[in-house]
């Protein structure tokens, strides 16, 4: 991508040189006083709407919070420890959500890392009709969840729907329960979340493999590289920047994953596709128990920064500052 | 007078808080209040008030007439009315009472009557009977006493509906049928016929709605209650309720449903003519009529599989809102409104529903429709306790229970035995939230 690319060059200009002094040291009042300026609009917005509501949630989960009733007990951490022991009336179908949870992003994550790239790498070579096939890839990621799952679950549908049907025609089995069994049930629900958002982490692999230098090609054919070491050696590290995007905000939308599995399996079956956003929804929102669900949103929240540190370290600089390429 | 620039601010600074606690109405708790007497009719000045309901379906046409003829009537009271799906409507309506902007009026399920009274949003009613010219000898016993939530009545019956089990006729002229089977063994030889005849799968079962509503159905046949009356313990793990979901599963594996049958799918595959029975709410008429022309269907009771005859029902309730800053104008406008509502039961029965009231059955409106088949059903109607917190608890553990024993991913007993012990958990729960 052009900002990251820029960004990183700025960056190597501007280091090395030993005039600036150490950032910071040298700042004179008025200019931290342009910076709080400069930043004010997006603080007050990140604070309103970001660490008011966190903070408000976080003293919500220490009650027992219905707003609708009149007493709301102050139960300190009971609503964790509830939680964490099992103690708790939504102990076990909150960790089967989180386990749902879990499931869903170790089957999506690799995909929709790996399949984009692919799509990407095809969309990248000059042929005929190139804009129609990026345009198709990206076509599905235009639709609302809901429009995606509604059309997928009647397809899907084992008795009337199409798939199985022409299935049928073709000989094939025809009687999958595509989304009333287990394992397709989650088959089902990564298959469709992969064909609905792949058309976005392709585009943005695409900007990216734009961005590297014809150059570097040539130079590794040079020296007798074949396309597997030019894919390993030129196009993998030129990616780097955008894999590090890809990888969080791919994670991030799997972990969120909600709509499909609430339009299109309910939950089911039983509760094995209810994910985290599920029930903590069921449990604030239709169930009004605001103390039990912003508890579990905050062990959600914890769970998520982990995983985000996680692939941050992955991504991270590994070579000194000084040695980049 | 000379201000300062300090003055000035803490003035402003006052007439704004001012004015934003007076937008929020007086109290910061929906008050209850239920207004002066009304007369023979509403003689207050010009007033508009808002009625909530989630009549979506087939019955939104009938309750926007309703609305209508009752505006053009009078011309003191306009109704402006808001439909929202039921399944947001109950998260919808207690947001907006207790931000002080809540609905006048709302139509609701009965056994959210009880939620909704510990939440607050309703007003209690006993006083304003006789306003609204109602009284118990109007209504069968069990649905005007369902309105009544410890002793206290939130709600005046609308209408009742039902679980019924529909036929594809030109399915039973097949097999020599000439009307609806009325025991389980009498619908077992006609689903043996058909399949006989080659009708392959002619009673779709499916996992979720409405099966927990055919499950509720069947537990009370045999004998068996979901909840206990104080709703301290869930009780539909016991022998009856094995019975019945033992019954519901045996559908499939005696093959006369398909396996997996999905959420609509039954519904679906009959109005596309597969399958000659199925089993689904009365409201189901008008899209069955606007919907399924080609299609020979009748209506009838579902026959009785357990002891005794019993089916699922559920009422729609009136009910006046409570509010944080109580008008009378609106609250007598309010109960005029509900007073015309449930004098036009008899009109109320082109939304697919069975009218409430006793006279209303007796209407031509009524007694012409598809639905009057049922009537005879109304003593064997059995509706959920009130009890708040039910419908919630229900979501997360019958309702999954009857799922995963009708997919056979769990036998009935086992399934039960574990939702009970989840729901009576959760139910225990409940009582001390509410009971507070």
């Amino acid at each position: 991508m052009t900002t990251t690319q820029t960004r990183d060059d700025a960056s190597q200009d501007v280091r090395p040189d030993p005039a600036r002094g150490t950032p910071g040291s040298g700042r004179r009042p008025h200019e931290n006083r342009d910076a709080y300026l400069f930043l004010a609009p997006y603080l007050l917005l990140f604070v309103a709407f970001v660490i008011a509501p966190f903070g408000y949630g976080l003293w919500i989960s220490l009650h027992e919070y219905d707003y609708s009733l009149p007493e709301k007990p102050w139960v300190g951490l009971d609503n964790y420890t509830g939680l964490l022991d099992g103690t708790s009336p939504y102990a076990e179908a909150f960790w089967d959500s989180m386990k749902a949870t879990w499931i869903f992003t170790v089957l999506s994550v690799p995909l929709l890392l790996v399949l984009p790239l692919l799509v990407a790498m095809v969309m990248n070579e000059k042929f005929r009709g190139r804009n129609l096939f990026r345009a198709m890839y990206f076509a599905p990621y235009v639709l609302g969840v809901a429009v995606v799952a509604v059309l997928w679950r009647y397809l899907l549908d084992s008795n009337i729907g199409l798939v199985n049907h022409y299935l049928g025609v073709l000989g094939l089995p025809s009687d999958t329960a595509w989304l009333t069994s287990q394992p397709w049930a989650w088959i089902s629900l990564v298959a469709v979340t992969v064909w609905w958002t792949l058309g976005f982490n392709a585009i943005i692999y695409l900007a990216a493999l734009g961005e590297i230098s014809p150059d570097l090609y040539e130079a590794a054919r040079m020296d007798g590289a074949n396309g597997w070491q030019r894919f390993v050696h030129v196009t993998l590290p030129g990616l780097r920047p955008v894999l590090l995007f890809v990888t969080s905000v791919t994670i991030i939308a799997s972990v969120n994953m909600f709509g499909q599995s609430f339009l299109m399996t309910q939950g089911g079956p039983g509760t094995e596709t209810r994910t985290a956003i599920y029930q903590i929804a069921d449990t604030g929102l239709t169930n009004f128990n605001s103390g039990d669900s912003t508890a579990m949103s905050m062990i959600f929240s914890f769970f998520l920064m982990l995983v985000s540190v996680l692939v941050f370290f992955l991504f991270r600089d590994r070579e000194p500052e000084g040695n980049r390429r | 007078m000379a201000l300062t620039r300090r003055q000035l601010l803490a003035i402003a600074g006052g007439a704004a808080m001012t004015s934003v606690v007076s937008g929020c109405g007086g109290s910061t708790v929906p008050t209850i209040d239920t207004g002066s007497a009304l007369g023979a009719s509403y003689d207050g000045p010009p007033v508009t008030i808002s009625y909530w309901h989630g009549f979506t379906g087939g019955d939104g046409p009938a309750m926007r007439d309703l609305v209508d003829r009752f505006n053009s009537e009078q011309d003191r009271i306009t109704v402006e009315q808001n439909t929202i799906n039921w399944a947001q409507y109950y998260q919808r309506v207690v947001a907006a009472i207790h931000a002080g902007r809540g609905p006048d009026v709302g139509a609701m399920h009965l056994e959210q009557l009880a939620t909704q009274a510990a939440r607050q949003t309703v007003n209690p009613l006993d006083d304003v009977l006789e306003e609204l010219g109602l009284s118990a000898e109007q209504y069968p016993e069990q649905v005007w006493n369902a309105g009544v939530v410890d002793g206290v009545r939130y709600g005046v019956p609308l209408d009742v509906h039902c679980l019924a089990s529909y036929a594809n006729r030109s399915m039973l002229q097949r097999v020599d049928v000439s009307q609806q089977p009325r025991t389980g063994a009498e619908l077992r030889e006609v689903l043996d016929a058909m399949t006989a005849a080659g009708l392959e799968t002619p009673f779709w079962m499916p996992n979720r709605w409405p099966a927990h509503l055919m499950f509720l159905s069947l537990l009370w046949q045999f004998g068996g209650e979901p909840y206990a009356e104080d709703g301290s313990e869930a009780l539909f793990d016991s022998d009856a309720g094995v019975e019945a979901l033992s019954w519901m599963r045996q559908q499939v594996e005696d093959g006369y449903s398909p396996d997996n049958v999905a959420v609509d799918t039954q519904y679906t595959a009959f109005k596309n003519g597969e399958g000659a029975f199925t089993w689904d709410g009365i409201w189901q008429v008008n899209d069955l009529q606007a919907a399924a022309e080609d299609l020979d269907w009748g209506m009838a009771p579902i026959p009785t599989i357990g002891e005794k005859p019993a089916v699922w029902a559920n009422s729609h309730h009136l009910v006046l809102f409570r509010d944080r800053s109580p008008d009378d104008d609106r609250l007598q406008a309010g109960k005029a409104f509900i007073r015309y509502l449930t004098e036009q039961s008899a009109a109320w029965s082109g939304a697919g529903m069975i009218p409430a009231r006793n006279e209303a059955r007796e209407t031509p409106e009524f007694t012409d429709s598809p639905q009057a088949a049922l009537a005879p059903a109304i003593p064997a109607m059995r509706f959920l306790p009130s009890v708040p917190g039910v419908p919630d608890v229900q979501a997360q553990t019958l309702e999954t229970a009857v799922s995963e024993a009708i997919l056979g991913r769990l036998a009935p007993d086992a399934a039960l035995r574990d939702a009970a012990g989840r729901a009576t958990k959760l139910l225990q729960a409940n009582l001390d939230k509410f009971g507070r």
